[in-house]
C-alpha cells in the first residue's frame, strides 16, 4: 500500500475513481461507453495535481522530499546512467555507506557520481543509516572527487540526507572536519561539478557535496539550514511548530532561486517524483545533459573561478556608513 | 582619540572598572564560588578558584593577543539585513536591534588587522554575546573580507571562534557562509600564507563543519564544548546520556581532532610561536598581555 500524504488523497480518490470506471467497463457490457466519463476525470485529475502540487508549502514539500517511495541517488543513476561502478570506502577505515558513488556512463561521457542513499526497506535504511552520512561517507566522496579530477571526470552529485550524523562515534572521527575539508576541496577542483538536491538537502551534511559549478533542485525538494523540527524546537521551544518553521525557513526550490543559491530548478512528474521514477530521471538527465555541456567547455581555471565567484557572492547585508 | 579609543567609547565595551567601593560579585558557573568582578578581569576572565575559563567580550580578547595599541577594525559598518523576513516568536530585525543596542559588537564577530609579536596578522574573534556568536551573511563576509586582506597584504589569519554554528534565521544563506569562508581559505592557502584556529567554548555546528576546522593549526582552549551536532542532538539520536568530558577540547586531543590545548594565558606566546615557525623567523618572547583593569588603562596598557 503506498503512503499518501494528506494532501494527495482527494488525488488519490479520484485515481481510485478511475480505475474503477476502466474495470465496470470492462466487465459489464450493459454500463455503456465510460469513455467520455473517464476522460472528463482525466482531465479534473490533471487539474487537481497540479492546483495541489503548484500550492505546497514549505512543510509540504518537506513530506514530498522525505516521502518513502521518492526515487533515491541509486534510482535516478540507474536510471539516468550506464555501466555504474560502485566504489567503496574512505581508505582510513570507514565504508560511508550512507552515500554511494561511483564511475557510470552518462550519454558518452563518463561521470563520477555520488549522492546519499537513504535505503528502501528497513533492513537497507539501517544499513545506509537513513541517509545521515558518518565522516567516513564524507571522505570517501572526496576521495572518488580526486579520483575524478585526477583523470578529468565532470563530477556529479546527488543530495538526500536528513543531515550529517549527530553521533557519538561521528563526533569522534571528526564530523566537523570531514564536512569542512569537503568545502575546502571541491572548491578548488579542477573539473565541472554539479550538484543536485534530489530530496532533502539537510544542512552540513548536503553541503558536503553541493559545492557545485551548478547547484540544482528538484521542484519539490527541500534545502534547508536546519531541520524544521530542530528549528521548531531551538526557536519555538515546540518540537511541533515544524509547519512554521519549515515555512519561515524558506527551504523550497522557488525560495532558493529567488535568494540565487541555486541556479535551477528541475520539475518533476506531475504528482511528484515519487509517482513515476523514471520519468523523473528523464526529466533530470535532460537538465543535467544541457548544464554539463556548458560546463564542459570551460577550461580549468575557468571552472575553478567561477566556482569560487558563485559562492563567494552569496550572503545578503547591509552596508551602513558610519 | 585613537580609532580603538573611539569605538570603545562608543560601544562602551571597554569601559573602565569602577573604582567604587561596591564590590560586584559574579558567581563561577563550574565551580560555584562568588568572584569579585575585578578579580576575574585581571584574569583574563578565568576563574581564580577552578580555572574556568568564561566567554569574552571580542575587545577583550583582542587586547589579550595583539600588541597594544596594533589593532585597527574592519568592517564594523556591516550589519545584518533580513532576508527572508524570518518571524518565529520574535521577528529577527527585532532580535538584531535588541543585540545592536546592548551596545556590543554590530555583529557576531569583529575583525581587524593587528600586531602579534612581529607578525601582521588578520584577526576574527566571536561575539558569542551577540545572537550566541551565530553565522549569518555579515559574519561570513567579514571573514571572508579577512581572508582577503591577509591574502593581498601576505598576512596570517587568526580566528577566534565562539558560535552555536550557522545562523537559522537567515536560512540557506547562512548555511553557504560555510562554503564561502571554506573557499576562501582554499586561496588563502594557495598562497602559502598561515592559518591559525582558536577555539573557544563553545564551537559547534556551521562554524565547526567550515573554517574553525581548517586550520593549519588547531588550538583549542581548556574545557570547551566543540562539536558538530550538539550535545541535547545526540542525546535524543542515541537515546543515552553522553559521558563526562564528551566533546570537550581534551577529548579532541585524545581523538586527534586538534593540535593543542592552550590556557588562555599561554595563547599569546603560543600563536606567536607557532606563527614565527610556519614563517620560519626568530621567536621574539613576549610577555604575556596585561588584562584591563581598573588601574590599568585597557587600550594603552603596555604589554612589551
Amino acid at each position: 500500500m503506498a503512503q499518501i500524504l494528506d494532501f494527495e488523497k482527494d488525488i488519490f480518490a479520484v485515481e481510485n475513481q478511475i480505475k474503477e470506471l476502466h474495470s465496470l467497463s470492462n466487465m459489464y457490457d450493459s454500463v455503456g461507453d465510460l469513455t467520455h466519463e473517464i476522460t472528463k476525470l482525466k482531465k479534473k485529475l490533471r487539474h487537481m495535481k497540479r492546483d495541489v502540487f503548484n500550492g505546497l508549502d514549505g512543510w509540504q514539500k518537506t513530506q514530498v522530499a522525505r516521502h518513502p517511495e521518492r526515487p533515491y541517488t541509486l534510482d535516478y543513476i540507474n536510471n539516468m546512467f550506464t555501466d555504474f561502478e560502485e566504489l567503496h570506502g574512505d581508505r582510513h577505515g570507514g565504508a560511508g555507506v550512507s552515500i554511494s558513488g561511483g564511475f557510470a556512463k552518462f550519454d558518452d561521457q563518463t561521470v563520477m557520481v555520488i549522492g546519499h542513499q537513504k535505503g528502501r526497506d528497513t533492513a537497507e535504511k539501517i544499513r545506509r543509516n537513513f541517509g545521515m552520512s558518518q565522516p567516513a561517507g564524507y571522505r570517501k566522496a572526496l576521495r572518488l572527487m580526486r579520483l575524478a579530477e585526477k583523470f578529468n571526470i565532470p563530477i556529479i552529485t546527488l543530495i538526500d540526507t536528513p543531515g550529517a550524523y549527530p553521533g557519538m562515534d561521528a563526533e569522534e572521527q571528526g564530523q566537523s572536519e570531514a564536512i569542512a575539508y569537503n568545502l575546502f576541496v571541491m572548491s578548488s577542483l579542477k573539473v565541472p561539478i554539479i550538484a543536485v538536491i534530489i530530496g532533502e538537502g539537510g544542512s552540513g551534511g548536503a553541503l558536503a557535496i553541493g559545492l557545485g559549478n551548478r547547484v540544482m533542485m528538484l521542484e519539490h525538494s527541500v534545502y534547508s539550514v536546519i531541520s524544521p523540527e530542530g528549528c521548531a524546537s531551538i526557536l519555538w521551544g515546540d518540537k511541533d511548530k515544524v509547519k512554521q518553521a519549515a515555512r519561515a525557513l524558506n527551504m523550497t526550490s522557488k525560495q532558493l532561486e529567488k535568494l540565487d543559491v541555486i541556479d535551477q530548478i528541475v520539475g518533476e512528474p506531475l504528482g511528484g517524483a515519487h509517482r513515476h521514477h523514471k520519468w523523473a530521471a528523464i526529466m533530470l538527465k535532460k537538465a543535467l545533459r544541457s548544464q554539463l555541456k556548458e560546463l564542459m567547455a570551460l577550461k580549468p581555471s575557468e571552472l575553478v573561478a567561477q566556482r569560487q565567484e558563485k559562492f563567494r557572492n552569496i550572503g545578503v547585508f547591509n552596508t551602513e556608513k558610519e | 582619540m585613537s580609532w580603538l579609543e573611539r569605538i570603545i567609547s562608543k560601544t562602551g565595551m571597554g569601559k573602565k572598572i569602577p573604582k567604587t567601593t561596591e564590590a560586584s560579585w559574579i558567581e563561577c558557573k563550574k565551580c560555584k564560588e562568588q568572584i569579585l568582578e575585578v578579580d576575574l578581569i585581571e584574569n583574563f576572565h578565568i576563574c581564580p578558584k577552578c580555572d574556568h575559563h568564561f566567554r569574552m567580550k571580542p575587545l577583550d580578547r583582542i587586547r589579550l593577543l595583539v600588541n597594544p595599541d596594533s589593532f585597527e577594525e574592519h568592517d564594523q559598518n556591516l550589519t545584518s539585513a533580513d532576508p527572508i523576513k524570518f518571524k518565529d516568536k520574535k521577528k529577527y530585525k527585532d532580535r538584531v536591534k535588541t543585540a545592536l543596542k546592548a551596545g556590543g559588537s554590530t555583529d557576531a564577530i569583529v575583525c581587524g588587522t593587528g600586531k602579534m609579536g612581529d607578525h601582521e596578522v588578520e584577526l576574527c574573534v566571536f561575539d558569542f554575546f551577540f545572537l550566541g556568536g551565530s553565522m549569518g551573511s555579515v559574519v561570513g563576509e567579514k571573514i571572508t573580507r579577512g581572508i582577503e586582506r591577509a591574502i593581498r597584504n601576505d598576512r596570517a589569519v587568526i580566528i577566534v571562534s565562539c558560535s552555536g554554528g550557522a545562523r537559522m534565521q537567515e536560512g540557506i544563506l547562512s548555511l553557504m557562509q560555510m562554503a564561502k569562508t571554506s573557499a576562501a581559505l582554499q586561496l588563502l592557502a594557495e598562497k602559502q600564507l598561515p592559518y591559525i584556529s582558536v577555539l573557544a567554548d563553545p564551537t559547534t555546528g556551521g562554524v565547526s563543519a567550515s573554517f574553525a576546522f581548517l586550520g593549519d593549526i588547531i588550538i583549542a582552549e581548556p574545557k570547551a564544548l566543540i562539536g558538530f551536532a550538539g550535545p541535547r542532538v545526540i542525546e535524543q539520536t542515541i537515546r543515552q546520556k553522553l559521558p563526562e568530558g564528551f566533546q570537550r577540547s581534551e577529548f579532541l586531543l585524545e581523538h586527534g581532532l586538534i593540535d593543542q590545548v592552550v590556557h588562555r594565558k599561554e595563547l599569546r606566546n603560543h600563536l606567536n610561536n607557532l606563527l614565527s615557525h610556519m614563517k620560519n623567523t626568530p621567536i621574539s618572547k613576549l610577555t604575556t598581555a596585561k588584562p584591563a583593569t581598573a588601574e590599568a588603562d585597557p587600550v594603552k596598557s603596555d604589554a612589551e
